[in-house]
């Protein structure tokens, strides 16, 4: 057992992986030298020297189009998106080659790459640097998307995802960062596709994701206060999507409330919703409910932004008003 | 080489609408044959490969042009008539492991890289049969087992995934090279720029090939250009000497292209050059051309590169009876690719949901 930061965890994760497997390599702005602007790749370029630890240009379509073109001829790349609001100006190599390349081909070329990257809110960067994107990816066909909410996530899912053949996103949320937790010894390595069980409950189940996670089980405290037994779901890889835990939950609870950082429309929390009315409609007392950032660009200030992202007290609420 | 500004419209003129009927615009001649090319150091052997693998590209292109005309190919489909001695000079001067990256004008690229004719024709037939079992179609042709990365359908985007596979070869210390095919209108995206001063900066094998044939789709691209050159006039901005080539001379594209890729593998990183040369044709299937002047597209008639090359071949002394019997089986090899794909069966709904991911399937939950 050993105390890791999130920010921490994602090189302890990446090193893990490099140290298993000498093809591994990563590139991406102020990745070695600095130690990346979040301080995640720190210790990284002294390991494993300036060939597998790569500095880039401010070039993400160059960036995205090599860990690319690595991949498909048989080096695996990480690949780092300093902020996930970034993937916009290289969304053409994420959205219509990385992702479909495999299909168009008729299976001819495999994509076993990561792209990391920094995503949501709280930071105070305002609208350009604090979204949360997970849905934009998560709607594209061909790529596989997670976000973890704790070190021993990160460290676990950034192995499941070196290690699968298929293109992953993966989310870090700046959020998170300083946050510690006692991770266990050895190799830890995960699985895509599986929702954790955060916080065992009777009453409802609430769906997080990322920095929404701690948020939501700190409501589930103020709520079993109340009487409320709260069910709270990581559900950590939006796709795959581990659709039997939260469909399993909810048939037990009867209730589901999602907490989503998204803005509101098409957020992920409105597939889970559809699929658990199409699914498990006799099994609910009530309307499935959405608990989102507003349909608004992020503001900056911090009374605003706070405001906006789904909060413990809003997550309280919404709940402890809708169960009556 | 000139870099001298080239656009010459004033910005706070507009112009007037008879501006844009481009068919009356200067005709923009090709250079003349450079009757001196006879005697580069190409062997008689070599020289027949070229003039058989143009060959099999324009009788591709030809074919695949009748099959549009009868219905056969649906969608849409871009032909590289008029401009096969670019593919077939690289292609020759390609080594088999070497990377091929080209657009969705990727017939010639991906033949001349070895890919078979039969499976590449039932693509564009949306056979099941095709090379890519239906699913891709004419603009994104691969051939991963000849090292034909694929056929990029938006602009520019190839040549960062080029930069890739030639940084994977760098790691891995095989000396091959990636090369990457282009169009002149590609010079105006912001994907060229990168991947130009990527693989400069990172000292990549990465060979970039503009084939300038003169029109950005339907804009002339001297309109849409400050330099003269589209693609070698950007090379400086990032060290990089522009190379100009007549791109309808196999022999000269050949010899470049030599030069280019030994330069890559040499470890001196990567080049840019722009072959001159000219769309026989429209921009796609829904295009006519008639955007052009008729006196140009005569000029340019005139320099075809297949007659040209078939002259040349008989002054360096191959006989009309060689060429005659690869003329014939050239089109035999086309006319086989024609029933093998007309001879293929519509994909099955059982193709529809597989090989989104490397277990085969597209399963998205549990």
């Amino acid at each position: 057992m050993a105390e890791l930061s999130y920010r921490d965890a994602v090189a302890y994760g990446i090193a893990q992986e490099m140290r298993r497997d000498p093809a591994l390599v990563m590139l991406g702005e102020d990745i070695a030298g600095a130690g990346g602007v979040f301080k995640t790749t720190v210790g990284l370029l002294d390991e494993f020297g300036p060939q597998r630890v790569r500095d880039t240009p401010i070039s993400e379509q160059a960036i995205l189009g090599a860990a690319m073109g690595a991949a498909m001829t048989g080096v695996p790349v990480i690949a780092e998106i300093m902020f996930s609001d970034f993937l916009a100006v290289c969304w053409d190599i994420v959205a219509n080659e990385i992702a479909k390349s495999r299909y168009m081909t008729g299976g001819q070329v495999t994509m076993p790459l990561v792209i990391r990257t920094a995503n949501g809110g709280g930071s105070r960067f305002g609208a350009q640097h604090s979204q949360s994107v997970e849905n934009w990816c998560m709607m594209i066909p061909g790529l596989k998307v997670v976000a973890p909410s704790n070190p021993e996530d990160v460290v676990g899912l950034m192995a499941a995802a070196v290690r699968d053949p298929d293109p992953v996103v993966f989310f870090e949320h700046k959020s998170l960062m300083a946050g510690k937790a006692e991770i266990p010894a050895g190799e830890i390595v995960g699985t895509l596709g599986s929702a954790t069980v955060a916080r065992e409950g009777a009453d409802c189940t609430i769906v997080a994701l990322a920095l929404m996670v701690p948020r939501a089980l700190e409501a589930a405290e103020q709520l079993a206060a109340d009487g409320t037994d709260a069910e709270v779901i990581d559900v950590r890889s939006l796709v795959p999507l581990d659709t039997q835990t939260i469909l399993g939950s909810v048939s037990k609870t009867g209730r589901m409330f999602t907490v989503e950082e998204n803005p509101r429309l098409c957020g992920w929390g409105a597939e889970i919703a559809s699929i658990v009315t199409e699914e498990v409609f006799w099994d609910l007392d009530g309307p499935t409910m959405r608990i989102t950032t507003p349909h608004i660009p992020l503001p900056a200030a911090e009374a605003l932004e706070d405001m906006a992202i789904p909060s413990v007290s809003r997550i309280y609420e919404t709940v402890s008003k809708s169960m009556g | 080489m000139s870099t001298k500004p080239h656009f010459d419209q004033k910005a706070t003129e507009p112009p007037d609408p008879g501006f844009y009927d481009y068919s009356r615009r200067p005709v923009r001649r090709p250079d003349p044959v450079n009757m001196d090319n006879d005697h580069l150091d190409i062997h008689l052997d070599r020289r027949l490969e070229l003039y058989e693998s143009q060959l099999v590209l324009r009788q591709f292109e030809k074919r695949a042009y009748d099959l549009f005309l009868q219905n056969l190919v649906k969608g849409t489909s871009h032909l590289s008539l008029g401009m096969e001695a670019v593919a077939a000079g690289f292609g020759r001067a390609l080594r088999q492991d070497d990377y091929v990256f080209a657009t969705y004008r990727g017939h010639a690229h991906t033949i001349a890289k070895g890919a078979p004719l039969g499976p590449v024709m039932a693509e564009l037939l949306g056979r099941s049969n095709g090379i890519l079992e239906g699913k891709g179609g004419s603009m994104h042709l691969t051939s991963a087992q000849h090292n034909m990365m694929g056929s990029y359908a938006i602009i520019g985007a190839h040549l960062c995934v080029a930069n890739g596979a030639a940084w994977s070869a760098q790691m891995r210390g095989t000396e091959q090279v990636a090369v990457a095919f282009f169009g002149d209108g590609t010079t105006s995206i912001g994907a060229f720029h990168e991947a130009l001063n990527f693989a400069v900066v990172w000292n990549l094998p990465t060979v970039f090939v503009c084939e300038n044939n003169l029109y950005m789709e339907y804009t002339p691209s001297d309109l849409v250009s400050p330099v003269e050159h589209p693609g070698a006039g950007r090379g400086p901005a990032y060290g990089l000497e522009g190379v100009v080539v007549d791109g309808n001379d196999a022999d000269a594209v050949y010899l470049v292209a030599q030069a280019a890729l030994d330069k890559a593998r040499r470890g001196d990183g990567p080049s840019l050059i722009e072959a001159k040369t000219y769309r026989s044709g429209g921009h796609s299937r829904a295009d006519p051309g008639k955007y052009r002047p008729a006196e140009e597209v005569e000029a340019w008639d005139d320099r075809d590169p297949i007659p040209m090359y078939h002259e040349r071949m008989l002054r360096v002394g191959a006989t009309e009876a060689q060429l005659a019997e690869i003329q014939q089986s050239v089109a035999l090899r086309v006319d086989e690719a024609t029933e093998f794909a007309k001879a293929g069966l519509p994909p099955d709904e059982s193709a529809l949901m597989t090989d989104v991911w490397a277990d085969g399937g597209s399963a998205w939950r549990n």
